[in-house]
């Protein structure tokens, strides 16, 4: 292969196929790794890429994987993920992917090959309606059926991606606009002139936040996804903003990492399976500073209860997350970091109310130790796993993703995180199978670091095959799988709800994992005593490649403290389930 | 319902009323821009009363959307956030609680019918000011112009004299006074 066949370029108006506009494009937006699964209707496209030596290419195995890694990538770094794939159910396959990077905000561009344009709507082979498909999953969606409008599309696509509200960007290329001659124009001057986020936050209502802040004897900062998303420079102004004024900190599962975990003032997360007490904070506050969250109702439990007797303060960049679940007394539609480093300003050298009383009463919830669990007994806990997985890993450079379910609750109960972009989970959409995908995207984006996907061995099988991407591209990930042998979420909700009936909960026949590690190519290890667990981690993280680790916990454990569907936040049950907690009401929700 | 506590999938408990809205929402005239607003209607609940588009500024490729939607105040609201999200939408005007707003609507109704009948529909036709736009020994074809209202009544006028079909443009909506938008 001849890597030096293609001459810089001088001009942004060079005439190059569809396909080299694709690469082109996507050099000139930095992007340095992808994830893809070649198909025909982007062979010209995978042509290009060929000779391209910048551009690394990870093959997966099924095109939901391509999607999770390239969110797993952007999570990690900030960047946009970017996945390749071909028509039909190249792309039906991505719709997952796409609707967990809608739901958590994820900057992502999709490509999709699509069959040549003569044949759109003739029910060719390998074609679907690719843009009607995911419309509604998508932040935007391009079909581009003239080369002249590929290059300025694609920038178009990273910049709605990776601006105002993250999101997924999918563009649709058909065969004949790959092979068809154009224009490259370049990224310079690319806009959209009915796109225009607001980022600035306004001064009225900066003045209306801070007058409320100076006055709280009960405040909480509320954080979420959002501090994340808007860069490590939202992070720094939330602690800097936390250390003027300090107010305690809780967040949502998707912000965690935003604030550090080891900061006296932390709270925990909050919401259903959050700490005692951040919930009990966030419920008896006198002022909610909620920054980059959206009161999901895993957040906010029984909404006519939330948080009574506080004004909210509700930093959001898009317009419709305000006054959507919470109504809020001071909506400031902006950045969340610049609104953070408004904030700061404005405050000045104020000195805050006196909150010892409010911080006394935090420690008291706080001495409730709510995650706190029985003996291991000669078992593994899972809580005790994660636990020993995050001290024998906390001091090194690592990240960590996870599939769904109750491993991803314990992983965010007992996993601490100091910093942002460590921790990728499939928050709003729930995605079991996102993890270990994830995991190879992080992997590629950071190879020096340790990636360890904390997973269910339900979760873990759903997108398993690419095991086989990670052992093919040298991406030594680490799954560690807290086999339970249960989908045990789901079990644990059919105990409450469901009178101890485990319908089609119990995974029979499961894999002999250290084989399928091996049968893949990769280490595969097993631990069942806790004593044991620790040597085992080690050699788990010391292995120069992919690790599947089954960890074999006690079987029945549930995941506690939980409020229950339909009950309020001052509600929690502790640590034990006696099966009459949720009310008629409670037991209609999901 | 109203004994048991809600939560956040249940909203049921919030008795507010309705309101009925006009929508003028302003969007690139791009392929399948009309499928996402129809589509955000869909996913999120939302009702449609009435919808026309018709691109209006062919120099800047845009079209005007005007919705007749029904909701609480929070839905109301909630929609026109919404719709500022999707990427091809410039703008979204309430037209109703502008106050200032006019609404018409186009109609072509068919009414068959001899006799008495057939001169009673000819003479409600002048009196609402319908224009006879074809015409058979057994048959009418009105066009009429007015607020939604005017049409519905005129049809119901319509029904015991032989009314048999009617087709609607639904509402289209503009400000009154000298300012765009």
């Amino acid at each position: 292969m001849d890597m030096q066949t293609k001459p810089e370029a001088k001009t942004d108006t060079r005439q190059m196929t569809g396909a080299e506009i694709v690469i082109t494009a996507l050099k000139e937006q930095g992007v340095d790794v992808m994830f893809g699964y070649p198909g025909g209707a982007v062979l010209p496209i995978y042509d290009a890429l060929f000779s391209e030596p910048s551009i690394r290419h990870v093959l997966v195995r099924h095109e939901q994987g391509a999607g999770h890694a390239a969110e797993g990538y952007a999570r990690s770094t900030g960047k946009a993920g970017v996945a390749l794939v071909t028509s039909g159910p190249g792309a039906t396959n991505m719709v997952t992917p796409i609707t967990d990077a809608m739901m958590d905000s994820i900057p992502m561009v999709v490509i999709t090959g699509q069959v040549p344009t003569h044949l759109i709507g003739t029910d060719a082979f390998q074609e679907c309606d690719t843009v009607g498909i995911t419309r509604c999953c998508a932040k935007h969606n391009y079909l581009v059926t003239d080369v002249e409008d590929l290059a300025r599309t694609i920038h178009e696509a990273f910049l709605i991606a990776t601006t105002g509200r993250p999101g997924p960007v999918v563009i649709d290329i058909p065969k004949d606009v790959q092979f068809a001659s154009g224009t490259y124009v370049g990224k310079e001057g690319i806009h959209k002139a009915t796109y225009k986020p607001q980022t600035e936050p306004s001064v009225h209502a900066i003045k209306h936040a801070i007058q409320l802040m100076k006055k709280a004897r009960r405040p909480v900062f509320y954080t979420g996804g959002g501090v994340i998303n808007s860069g490590p420079k939202a992070s720094e102004a939330l602690r800097k903003l936390q250390a003027v004024t300090g107010f305690p900190v809780t967040s949502t599962l998707m912000g965690l990492g935003a604030f550090p975990a080891s900061h006296e003032d932390w709270l925990g997360m909050l919401g259903m399976h959050g700490s005692y007490e951040a919930n009990h904070a966030m419920h008896d506050c006198d002022l909610m500073i909620c920054v980059g969250a959206r009161f999901d109702d895993r957040v906010t439990g029984r909404i006519d209860a939330f948080s009574p007797g506080s004004k909210k303060i509700h930093i959001d960049i898009d317009p419709s997350s305000i006054n959507k679940v919470i109504r809020a007394d001071v909506p400031i539609i902006a950045d969340s970091g610049e609104a953070l480093n408004a904030l700061i300003k404005a405050w000045g050298k104020t000195k805050p109310q006196d909150l010892t009383d409010w911080k006394a009463q935090i420690d008291r919830w706080r001495s409730r130790d709510c995650f706190a669990y029985g003996d291991n007994d000669g078992e593994i806990k899972p809580q005790y796993a994660i636990e020993r997985l995050y001290e024998l890993t906390k001091d090194r450079d690592t990240y960590i993703s996870t599939e769904v379910g109750q491993h991803q609750m314990w992983a965010a109960q007992h996993y601490h995180f100091e910093e942002p972009n460590r921790w990728m989970t499939s928050g709003g959409l729930g995605t079991m199978g996102y993890g270990l995908p994830a995991a190879v995207g992080i992997q590629a984006a950071h190879p020096e670091s340790l990636v360890i996907d904390i997973a269910g061995e339900a979760s873990v099988q759903m997108v398993l095959q690419e095991l086989s991407t990670a052992v093919q591209h040298k991406l030594p990930i680490k799954i560690f799988i807290l086999n339970n042998e249960w989908m045990g979420m789901v079990r644990q909700w059919q105990e409450l709800l469901h009178g101890e009936r485990y319908s089609h909960t119990y995974s029979e026949s499961l894999p002999d994992f250290v084989k399928l590690a091996e049968a893949y190519g990769g280490l595969g290890l097993t631990c069942d005593h806790p004593d044991e667990l620790d040597a085992r981690i080690e050699e788990m993280i010391d292995y120069d490649g992919p690790v599947v680790f089954d960890c074999r916990v006690t079987k029945a454990e549930n995941c506690l403290p939980m409020i229950p569907s339909g009950a309020a936040h001052n509600e929690m049950i502790l640590s034990e389930i006696t099966g009459d907690e949720i009310d008629e009401a409670g037991r209609k929700l999901v | 319902m109203s004994d048991n506590p809600a939560s956040a999938y249940d909203m049921s408990h919030v008795e507010e009323s309705e309101e009925r809205r006009t929508l003028a929402v302003i969007v690139d005239n791009e392929p399948g821009v009309l499928g996402r607003v129809v589509g955000l209607f869909s996913a999120r609940g939302y009702n449609i009363e009435s919808l026309t588009v018709a691109e209006v500024d062919r120099d800047r490729h845009r079209s005007r959307i005007t919705i007749v939607t029904a909701g609480t105040a929070h839905t109301l609201e909630q929609i026109e956030a919404q719709l500022l999200r999707l990427v091809p939408v410039a703008n979204v005007t309430d037209i109703t609680k502008s106050k200032r707003g006019l609404e018409r609507e186009l109609a072509l109704i068919k009414v068959a019918g001899e006799g008495e009948k057939r001169v009673e529909a000819l003479r409600i036709s002048e009196i609402f000011r319908a224009r006879v736009i074809d015409t058979t020994n057994k048959s009418f074809i009105f066009e009429l112009t007015g607020a939604s209202d005017k049409i519905d009544q005129f049809c119901a006028l319509m029904e015991p004299l032989g009314l048999v079909e009617v087709s609607r443009t639904g509402v289209l909506s503009i400000k009154r006074g000298a300012e765009k938008g």
